[in-house]
């Protein structure tokens, strides 16, 4: 049409107008650390696994996974998820259930038979692995992500480390234990087992150009308790490693009715607990300190509590006779120091179980040159290397933090760092974002969600049978908790800074690609960064 | 309340977007095709809550008609900020006649797309709160009266901003404007005056009443749409925080409205036919303080020596609307 | 149709013909008839499609037609006095816009003190309103221009206000030539606006224009009454050739050729004008030169028209319904400005405000005294000096005078007089 001059205008002309020219503050994306990742020793990338799975994506998901930590399933179950402890909701109800999402990745990826895609190129490199606990079965996974060729030697009958001879069933049922191991084996992680490493300089000489040691720790620490002959006294490795040799029930270790375990640590709670499984009447758990004190997790105590075992805190063991112990009471000093009081009690016992530590067994590390170790534990650098080159170490022989999941992630690390050695390059560990800290979110939008409770198995059954005591979750559920998920930190796509900017400044570039800030436009309110719900809209200052 | 809020997608229904929704239960303001029925490059102070309340309801009131609407618009912010020659940030047919006489334009415009387009195109009539609850409300009851074919949308800013920010009958008690300066004994806008217009629109017994805030996208965008699926006189009363008006940090305008709805300043609630058919309840309600303090229009309320007796007063008001509109009742 | 019609109802029924779509009305005297009429008209189904609607004030009236022009409707309203006062910012936002709406005025003074009688003090107060004002003179005039305006504000895009005078034509029942509806179709198109709110082509109208172009909005609509001007004559003869009657244009002349002596004037009192020019042509009364210039068109203003009648005659008389307070007649501004440099002696004879009745006697008196130059620049006609002069001393002696308005009554005798 013909518009009369000036009062009429044609649509949409103000884009001549830049406004952006009014900024004094920049708004930026930014990917920043969600604290569930901070604290995963694994190095997983939570937040970025759970965002397939909040799709429904899960073999995404599992993959976004697996890049990091190879064993979902087993994590899924035996990890303390220090990620939880750190997760951002639990300001606002509960924590993420990080963990039983991760087993219902992993679960449903040993059900649906999900494969580690091959990987990079042949390196032509090899790399002796001694050990396939958990820190050498992700170092070799790693390694061979890498194009390196791995190779386990492993001294036990079975691969797995403590996963197989140490942690009991009714956490980590054996068939799972098994499949994510075949899955490392068919992605050409080769084990050597019943092949004990007995000097390590030696066995690099066989064509390998670099080492990685996953040896664990193995050997039990001893307390001096003064013991007739007939009393029974023995060590909880050993017992939870005969465990796994028992086929037969009858094959089992022969404990009696009444049953104390000597220790406070996660160990001492499994072998109470798997004697009780055993048939023990009475199994009893004598600790020098108190609950607070003690190093097992709180959650463990409780499900032992529950199972029936009884525990004797500030108490320790002053003598074992044929059916039964001498205990003393013992007082917290200032220092919290528990402190003997004189005070004596009797109580009958068939056997003492000592689960009080384990050392590592290092001797295939004799002269070795340059490597270090201080109080039974090899030394390391910031890339997992002992003082010897070419020798890496790591899980429980390198480290105070003996978990499945740090070892996961010293044998990734490892691995990376290896292969930068490899390539005659020093492993630099990428730069880490800035923390996304709960008060740079805007809570208000993400709805009420209260978390999901995992089955648990009854009473009974946990009182006598190895089944598995905490179920998984179901699809709906896993669905459910992994949508509880804030994506701290990180553009989750929830359209809210595209949606509030008062001046459309904000592209959408459609699923998976995010937005991007149009500069012409934005006028620097900040709008976008109040309410991105994630933190992820830094605002800085322009310059001039 | 005529939106479903969405059990729980990650963030059910509090985020403009939710990519795991279905694309049909998404929010316009969602859509990378949304019409940004006012176009980027308006002259809209930074962080200004009206240009963002009517992106909001017209592209709401676009896609409800699908493209068949026409705006009338009051003379005020909004129509300054978005035409000033040369340049119109407009992409809807849009009109600005006169600063009270917008919802008569809109009758005007319905009356001829009646005889003309059968119906078919719709007007939407937009002003703010001055325009609105001052100056044009005899157009407006007017309207209301004939029940012409018009959703009438009010940006309620609590004042004449366009002029420098005086006050108007949607001013709030104790707020500071250049007419209700912060001086004397009873400092501000003096309690017992002013006017809540949904209210006066309920009187009128029109098909369709509502309020929102920029803070309840979901909301605001399924009282467009239900508006749109009405025939007859329909009223719709935004809350749009003004920066500069209220002396608000830019990047606070979708929090003041929150606050404001949260604290129970703001009743946000959905009528048909005179009765009150929803509200929209207070998630986590906080005490006015959380609300007033940060604004400059309020600072005499918390100097020194605090005005505790006028903040319980207008703590008083916001409980009077919790009780009278239920807000702390759970849908 | 020769009909004997009330003056509202003959232009309710020019209106209806001219097919208008949306008509809004808000009842004030002497208006009330006409707009009653459009609403039967419509509401019984005769006229449509049409929207009537019944609002809630003039300047929601004005309002209404603005946004229905603007939406493509043909758009009509009428008003008088102080409807036209309340929907002054409308009026102007309309000619602003460049909507041809069109609107009766039925002229009617402006209070206080309140008065429901004729004079043109409304739509002369709206004559820098951007609008056209067109006056009619009689019953078929008024009707004729209704026709007319629809066809001139479509045209050129410009609101256009018919102005007849309340009362004196309103309400007289005369005998008018009513049109067909096919003489109507073929004199009035369909109306195309230049700017429409159409989701198809949408744009932004009514956009805030700063000094950068302001000047130039102004002068286009200035250039464009200008338009106006050149194109009337030609409506008019179209007009005349479909409806064969000489109606509208600019100006209407009668005896003016041999006249000395010119009177100017608009709307019904030429009528007794011309009456008592008759009579002091008569030999018999002294066959006196003198004749009349009535202005049709009195915006724009037909400057060249009014000199070129004035240019062989030696004086003037502006006989006008109309007072600009403090300085003197309204239209006698304009006509001394359309004869600027000619030479011409000027009267100017306020009369008939506020419905005061003009006689043949008074004007004839009046005429006679400007013939013989013994008239002020501006004169009041029949203007009870008495009751001014008692006031004035009143005023001056007692500081609370009181009312000024019921002082005079009273002072009149008169008890209580009716308000409407
Ligand atoms: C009872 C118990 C329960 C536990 N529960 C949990 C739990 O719930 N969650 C958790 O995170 N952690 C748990 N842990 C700790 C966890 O099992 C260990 O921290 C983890 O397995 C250490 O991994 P690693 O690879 O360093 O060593 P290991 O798992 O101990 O594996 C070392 C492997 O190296 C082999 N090896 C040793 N020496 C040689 C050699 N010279 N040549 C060849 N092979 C050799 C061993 O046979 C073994 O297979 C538990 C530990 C115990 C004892
Ligand atoms: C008749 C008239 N009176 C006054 C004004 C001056 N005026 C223009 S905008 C405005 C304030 C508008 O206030 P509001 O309607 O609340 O809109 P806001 O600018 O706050 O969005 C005023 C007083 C005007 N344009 N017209
Ligand atoms: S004064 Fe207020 S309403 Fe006006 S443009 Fe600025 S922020 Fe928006
Ligand atoms: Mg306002």
């Amino acid at each position: 049409m013909e518009k009369p001059f000036a009062i009429t205008l044609d649509p949409g002309s103000s884009l001549a107008n830049r406004t952006g020219s009014w900024r004094t503050f920049r708004p930026e994306y930014v990917d920043r650390l969600p604290p569930c990742n901070a604290a995963c020793p694994a190095g997983e990338n939570i937040q970025g696994w759970l965002f397939h799975a909040e799709g429904g994506d899960y073999e995404a998901a599992w993959r976004a996974l697996t890049d990091n930590n190879p064993l979902p399933a087993i994590m899924g179950r035996v990890c303390y998820h220090p990620c939880e402890s750190a997760c951002n909701r639990q300001n606002i109800d509960a924590a993420v259930g990080i963990n039983s999402v991760e087993r219902f990745l992993g679960d449903e990826a040993i059900k649906r038979g999900w494969k580690f895609h091959p990987s990079a190129q042949d390196s032509g490199k090899r790399v002796l692995v001694v050990g396939s606990g958990p820190a050498g079965l992700s170092a070799a996974y790693h390694l061979t992500r890498l194009g390196h060729r791995a190779v386990i030697h492993e001294a036990a009958p079975l691969a797995g480390g403590m996963m197989r001879y140490g942690i009991p069933k009714y956490r980590l049922p054996r068939d799972v234990l098994d499949a994510e191991i075949r899955r490392l084996v068919d992605f050409g992680v080769e084990i050597r087992l019943r092949t004990k490493v007995s000097n390590v300089l030696e066995a690099l000489q066989d064509g390998f150009d670099a080492v990685f040691l996953g040896v664990g720790a193995h050997i039990a620490k001893r307390a001096y308790i003064p013991a007739g002959d007939a009393s029974k006294v023995l060590d909880a490795v050993a017992v939870l490693h005969d465990m796994e040799g028992a086929q037969l029930p009858d094959m089992a270790p022969m404990l009696g009715r009444r049953v104390v375990v000597y220790g406070g640590g996660n160990t001492a709670i499994d072998v109470a607990r798997t004697a009780k499984r055993l048939g023990a009447e009475e199994a009893i758990i004598v600790y020098r300190r108190t609950r607070e004190k003690m190093p097992a997790h709180d959650f463990e105590v409780e499900e032992a509590l529950q199972e029936g075992i009884s525990i004797k805190w500030l108490s320790t063991i002053k003598e074992a006779g044929e059916d039964d112990i001498m205990i003393e009471k013992m007082a917290l000093d200032d220092k919290g120091f528990p402190q003997p009081t004189g005070e004596f009690e009797r109580i009958p016992a068939d056997s003492v179980v000592l689960a009080l530590g384990q050392d590592s067994d290092l001797g295939l590390l004799e002269n070795v040159p340059g490597l270090v170790t201080d109080k039974g534990l090899v030394q390391v650098d910031a890339a997992m290397m002992t003082g010897h080159p070419g020798v890496f170490a790591g899980g429980d022989m390198a480290g105070n933090e003996r978990t499945v999941t740090v070892a996961v992630g010293h044998g990734k690390k490892a691995a990376r760092a290896i292969d930068a050695y490899l390539r005659g390059k020093t492993y630099a560990p990428p730069p880490k974002p800035e923390l996304a800290t709960f008060e740079r979110m805007n809570p208000w939008y993400y709805s009420d969600a209260p978390k999901t409770v995992r089955p648990v198995l009854d009473i009974i059954r946990r009182q006598s049978t190895f089944e598995e005591v905490l179920g998984g979750l179901d699809e709906h559920n896993a669905l459910f908790e992994a949508r509880r998920c804030m994506s701290c930190g990180n553009c989750f796509e929830c359209d809210n800074c595209y949606g509030v900017c008062p001046d459309n400044a904000v592209i959408k570039l459609g699923p998976g690609r995010r937005f991007q800030f149009n500069y012409d436009y934005c006028k620097g309110c900040g709008v976008c960064a109040a309410e991105c719900p994630c933190g992820a809209i830094r605002m800085v200052p322009e310059e001039n | 309340m005529s939106f479903q809020p969405i059990k729980f997608y990650q963030t059910g229904t509090f985020t403009v977007g939710n990519r795991l929704l279905p694309p049909e239960q998404r929010s316009v303001q969602a859509s990378a095709k949304r019409f940004n029925s006012i176009n980027s490059g308006h002259r809209a102070c930074q962080g200004c809550g009206e240009a963002l309340g009517a992106r909001y309801a017209i592209d709401a009131a676009m896609e409800a008609t699908d493209g068949q609407l026409v705006c009338a618009n009051a003379t005020g912010c909004l129509e300054v900020f978005s035409t000033p020659y040369p340049e119109t940030s407009w992409q809807v047919p849009w009109i600005h006649s006169l600063f009270g006489n917008t919802a008569a334009v809109a009758t005007g415009i319905a009356a001829a797309l009646k005889v003309k387009d059968q119906g078919g195109t719709r007007v939407v009539a937009q002003g703010g709160d001055g325009g609105t609850t001052d100056i044009g409300f005899g157009c407006l009851s007017g309207m209301f009266e004939r029940n012409d074919d018009v959703l009438y949308i009010c940006y309620d800013n609590q004042g004449y901003m366009n002029t420098g920010v005086q006050r108007s009958s949607a001013t709030p008690p104790a707020a500071r404007t250049a007419t209700t300066m912060a001086v004397g004994p009873e400092p501000g806008n003096v309690f017992g005056q002013g006017k809540f217009v949904p209210a006066i629109a309920l009187a009128h017994d029109i098909p369709y009443v509502a309020t929102a805030t920029v803070a309840d996208l979901r909301d605001l965008e399924a009282k467009v749409r239900r508006a749109m699926e009405i025939r007859g006189a329909r009223y719709l009363h935004i809350l749009v925080p003004c920066p500069l008006g209220w002396g608000t940090a830019a990047h606070d305008t979708i929090r003041m409205a929150r606050l404001a709805k949260e604290t129970g300043i703001f009743p946000v609630f959905e009528a048909e036919h005179g009765e009150i058919r929803a509200v929209l309840p207070i998630r986590r309600q906080l005490p006015v303080e959380e609300y007033l303090k940060p604004q400059k229009r309020y600072a005499h309320l918390f100097g020194k020596q605090p005005h505790v007796e006028v903040i319980a007063r207008l703590q008083a008001l916001a409980d009077r609307n919790i009780r009278r509109y239920g807000l702390l009742e759970q849908a | 149709m020769l009909k004997q019609i009330e003056g509202s109802r003959a232009v309710a029924e020019a209106v209806a013909l001219c097919r208008p779509e949306v008509i809004c009305a808000y009842p004030i005297s002497p208006q009330t008839h006409i707009v009653e009429a459009l609403g039967e008209l419509v509401k019984g189904g005769a006229l449509a499609p049409c929207e009537f609607i019944n609002v809630e004030s003039e300047f929601a009236a004005m309002s209404v037609a603005i946004g229905a022009s603007a939406a493509g409707a043909r758009s009509y309203t009428a008003t008088a006095s102080q409807g036209l006062l309340f929907m002054v910012e409308a009026v102007y936002n309309a000619a602003g816009l460049g909507l041809p709406i069109v609107m009766t005025v039925a002229n009617r003074a402006i209070g206080a003190p309140i008065n429901i009688w004729n004079d043109h003090s409304d739509a002369l107060s709206q004559r820098d309103s951007g609008w056209i004002q067109l006056f009619a003179e009689n019953n078929q005039e008024a009707l004729d221009l209704h026709i007319q305006a629809f066809r001139l504000a479509e045209e050129l895009s410009l609101p256009v206000m018919v102005c007849m005078d309340g009362f004196i034509l309103t309400h007289a029942v005369e005998r008018v030539d009513l049109p067909t509806q096919e003489q109507v179709d073929a004199y009035l198109p369909k109306y195309e606006p230049r700017q429409v709110l159409d989701p198809r082509e949408p744009v932004s109208i009514g956009a805030m224009v700063g000094p950068e172009a302001f000047m130039e909005v102004r002068y286009l609509a200035h250039a464009k009454q200008m338009q106006a001007l050149e194109r009337m004559p030609a409506y008019a003869a179209e007009f005349k050739a479909v409806f064969g009657r000489d109606s509208g244009g600019l100006i209407h002349t009668y005896r003016a050729e041999d006249a000395e002596t010119i009177v100017i004037a608009m709307g019904s009192v030429l009528g007794t004008i011309k009456d008592t020019i008759d009579e002091m042509r008569l030999p018999e009364n002294g066959g006196h030169r003198i004749g009349v210039l009535g202005i049709t068109c009195f915006r724009p203003f037909p400057h060249a028209a009014v000199a070129a009648v004035l240019k062989n005659s030696k004086r003037f008389i502006v006989l006008e319904k109309s007072l600009a307070v403090g300085s003197g007649g309204i239209v006698a501004t304009d006509v001394r400005m359309a004869v600027t440099g000619v030479g011409l002696q000027g009267y100017t004879v306020i009369a008939g405000l506020g419905g005061r009745a003009i006689t043949i006697k008074s004007l004839r008196g009046i005429f006679e005294q400007g013939m013989r130059d013994e008239l002020e620049r501006v004169n009041f006609l029949d203007l009870d000096r008495k009751a001014v002069d008692k006031q004035l001393a009143r005023e001056r002696t007692i500081r609370r005078s009181g009312p000024i308005a019921e002082n005079l009554l009273r002072d009149a005798g008169v008890v209580a007089a009716r308000n409407y």
